[in-house]
C-alpha cells in the first residue's frame, strides 16, 4: 500500500500522567488537551513546533477526561471525574470559567456540543445522558465591556437513562439534532427530541464488550463505533420493514475485525476525506479507507496505513484536523501528543 | 480490618510460602539483561496483604506462580487470582491491589491483565470487566478512601516480606 502516516511532531503534554483526550478547534489552528494531571492545555503552532499557549489548572478536582470546542470556537467545555462539566470562554490566549454544570452523580465521561451551538450533551458512570440548553454569544464582537447577562445560564432539559451501565461517549450528528451514546453495557443508543423531551429511539446491539467511541461519517448517514471487543462496527440508518411510524432502525452493515490487537479506545471519521482513523490499546494508530463497492448498504473498508508503535503506551484519542486534509493528532497514556500527516497514494 | 465485624471467610486454608529464588550465573552477570519472568511478577504480588486477614495472598493461595504468565517480548503480563470463596465480596479489591502493585512496579511498556481464575467466583465476568477497564480503575484510584484501603493491602512488613 502506498498510503502512509508520517510523524510530524511528538511532545509531552501532561507531565507524569496520562493524556486522555485531544481536540482541534473548529478552525484547526489550536489543540486542546486534557489529562490525569487535572489540567487542560491549549497548544498553538509556532513554525514547526507546538507551544503551550494556555494552562488551565484549577478548573477540576480530578482527572479531566474530555474537552470539546463549541462550533464557533470561542468556548471550551471540559468533562471531569469530579462529576462536573466546566464551560470556559476564550479571551485572547486566556480562558475564563463561565459556569460549572453539576448534576451527574459521579465521573462525567464526555461532553459534546451540538452543531447548532446551543445544546450540550454530557454522559457519566451514573448511566445517564444529560442534555443541556444555554445561550452563548456566537461572537466576541460585543463592545469591550459588555457581557451578555444570560451567558451563564445553562439548564438541563433532559436526563435520559437508556443505558444499564457507564456511558462512555456522546456524539452529535453533523447536521441534524440527533445524539448517539455508547456504553460499558456494550450498546449504542440514538436519541431524538420528541415534545421537548429527549428519548432513546434506537438501541444498537452487536458489540460483545464496552463500546468506547463513536463517530459519524461526513454526511451523517452512518455511524462508526469502536470497542473493547477489538472491533469497529459501521451502522447505517435504514427504513424498517412495514414502513410505518417515524422511527428508523439502525443496522450494522460492516464489522472490521482482526485488525486491532487490543481495546479500540477512539475512532474518528475525517470530514474532508472520509478516511477512518482508530486509536488502540496496542499502542497503534490505524487508518482505514472505504472500498469502492456497488452496494452502499454493504460497505467495505481496508486498512490503508498502520503505525504499530505510534506511542509507547495505549493510544487514547485520535482526531482529524477539520480544515487540513490528512493532518491527524493522537495522544497516549504516556502523556504525549503526536501530530501525523496521512497521505493516500491514490 | 474492622474489629468485631464477622469475617467472610473465618477459617481460610493457609499455604506454605515458596522459598527464595535460586540465583543463576546469568543473574549475577551485569552484562546480561534480565528478562522479566513469571517468578519476578510472583515475587511482586505474593506479599500483598489480604484485606480481611493478617495473611498474604500467597499464604491464602489467592495467587500462585503457576497462574502468572509473562511475555517479556510481547510486553504482556497475565495474573489469575483465586478468591478463597466463590462469593467473596473482596474479589474486586484484591484484583485492584494486584493490578496497582504491578502498575507501580513494572516498566510502562507492559500491558497488565488481572483476572479471576476461571470457575472460582460467582461474578467473575463482572469483576474481570471492571479490572480491565482502565478508566474505571483510574477513577477508583482518585477516590482517597479506596486508595487508602488499596495502599494498606500493599504495605509490606517484615513478616510477609
Amino acid at each position: 500500500m502506498n498510503d502512509t502516516v508520517a510523524l510530524l511532531q511528538k511532545f509531552n503534554a501532561h507531565p507524569d500522567s496520562r493524556c486522555w483526550y485531544v481536540a482541534w478547534n473548529p478552525k484547526g489552528t489550536l489543540l486542546a488537551s486534557c489529562g490525569g494531571d487535572r489540567a487542560i492545555r491549549i497548544w498553538g503552532r509556532e513554525g514547526d513546533s507546538w507551544e503551550c499557549k494556555t494552562l488551565l489548572q484549577d478548573g477540576h478536582q480530578r482527572t479531566v477526561r474530555k474537552v470539546a470546542w463549541s462550533p464557533c470556537g470561542n468556548y471550551l467545555a471540559s468533562a471531569s471525574f469530579d462529576a462536573t462539566t466546566c464551560i470556559w470562554k476564550k479571551k485572547n490566549d486566556d480562558f475564563e470559567c463561565l459556569t460549572v454544570l453539576e448534576g451527574h452523580e459521579n465521573e462525567v465521561k464526555c461532553v459534546a456540543w451540538a452543531p447548532s451551538g446551543n445544546l450540550l450533551a454530557t454522559c457519566s458512570r451514573d448511566k445517564s445522558v444529560w442534555i443541556w440548553e444555554g445561550y452563548l454569544s456566537q461572537s466576541l464582537s460585543f463592545s469591550v465591556d459588555e457581557e451578555n447577562e444570560n451567558e451563564n445560564e445553562y439548564e438541563c432539559v433532559s436526563v435520559v437513562n437508556s443505558h444499564t451501565q457507564d456511558v462512555k461517549h456522546v456524539v452529535w450528528h453533523p447536521t441534524q439534532e440527533l445524539l448517539a451514546s455508547c456504553s460499558y453495557d456494550n450498546n449504542v443508543c440514538v436519541y431524538k427530541e420528541e415534545d421537548d423531551d429527549w428519548e432513546c429511539r434506537a438501541t444498537l446491539e452487536g458489540h460483545t464488550s464496552t463500546v468506547w467511541g463513536l463517530t459519524f461519517d461526513p454526511s451523517g448517514q452512518r455511524l462508526a463505533s469502536c470497542s473493547d471487543d477489538c472491533t469497529v462496527k459501521i451502522w447505517k440508518e435504514c427504513q424498517p420493514e412495514g414502513g410505518q411510524g417515524t422511527d428508523t432502525a439502525w443496522k450494522c452493515v460492516c464489522t472490521l475485525s482482526g485488525f486491532h490487537g487490543r481495546t479500540v479506545y477512539d475512532i474518528a471519521w475525517c470530514p474532508l476525506t472520509g478516511a477512518l482513523a482508530t486509536a488502540c490499546g496496542d499502542d497503534g494508530v490505524r487508518v482505514f479507507k472505504e472500498d469502492e463497492t456497488a452496494d452502499p448498504d454493504q460497505p467495505a473498508f481496508s486498512l490503508s496505513a498502520h503505525v504499530p508503535k505510534a506511542h509507547t503506551q495505549d493510544v487514547n484519542c485520535i482526531a482529524w484536523n477539520p480544515k487540513e486534509a490528512g493532518l491527524l493528532v493522537s495522544c497516549s497514556d504516556n502523556g504525549e501528543i503526536a501530530v501525523w500527516n496521512y497521505q493516500s497514494g491514490v | 480490618m474492622s474489629g468485631g465485624a464477622r469475617l467472610e471467610n473465618a477459617n481460610p486454608l493457609i499455604f506454605q510460602r515458596t522459598g527464595e529464588r535460586l540465583r543463576t550465573a546469568n543473574d549475577e552477570d551485569e552484562d546480561v539483561a534480565d528478562p522479566i519472568d513469571d517468578r519476578e511478577i510472583f515475587d511482586l504480588i505474593r506479599s500483598i496483604n489480604d484485606p480481611e486477614h493478617p495473611l498474604s495472598l500467597e499464604e491464602l493461595n489467592v495467587v500462585e506462580q503457576v497462574r502468572v504468565r509473562v511475555d517479556d517480548q510481547e510486553n504482556t503480563v497475565g495474573v489469575g487470582f483465586t478468591p478463597t470463596i466463590p462469593h467473596c465480596s473482596m474479589a474486586t479489591l484484591i484484583g485492584l491491589s494486584i493490578k496497582v502493585k504491578l502498575l507501580r512496579s513494572l516498566p510502562e511498556r507492559f500491558k497488565i491483565d488481572v483476572h479471576i481464575t476461571p470457575g472460582t467466583h460467582a461474578s467473575e465476568d463482572a469483576v474481570n470487566k471492571q479490572l480491565a477497564d482502565k478508566e474505571r480503575v483510574a477513577a477508583a484510584l482518585e477516590n482517597s478512601q479506596l486508595l487508602e484501603v488499596v495502599n494498606q493491602c500493599l504495605i509490606s512488613n517484615a513478616r510477609t516480606g
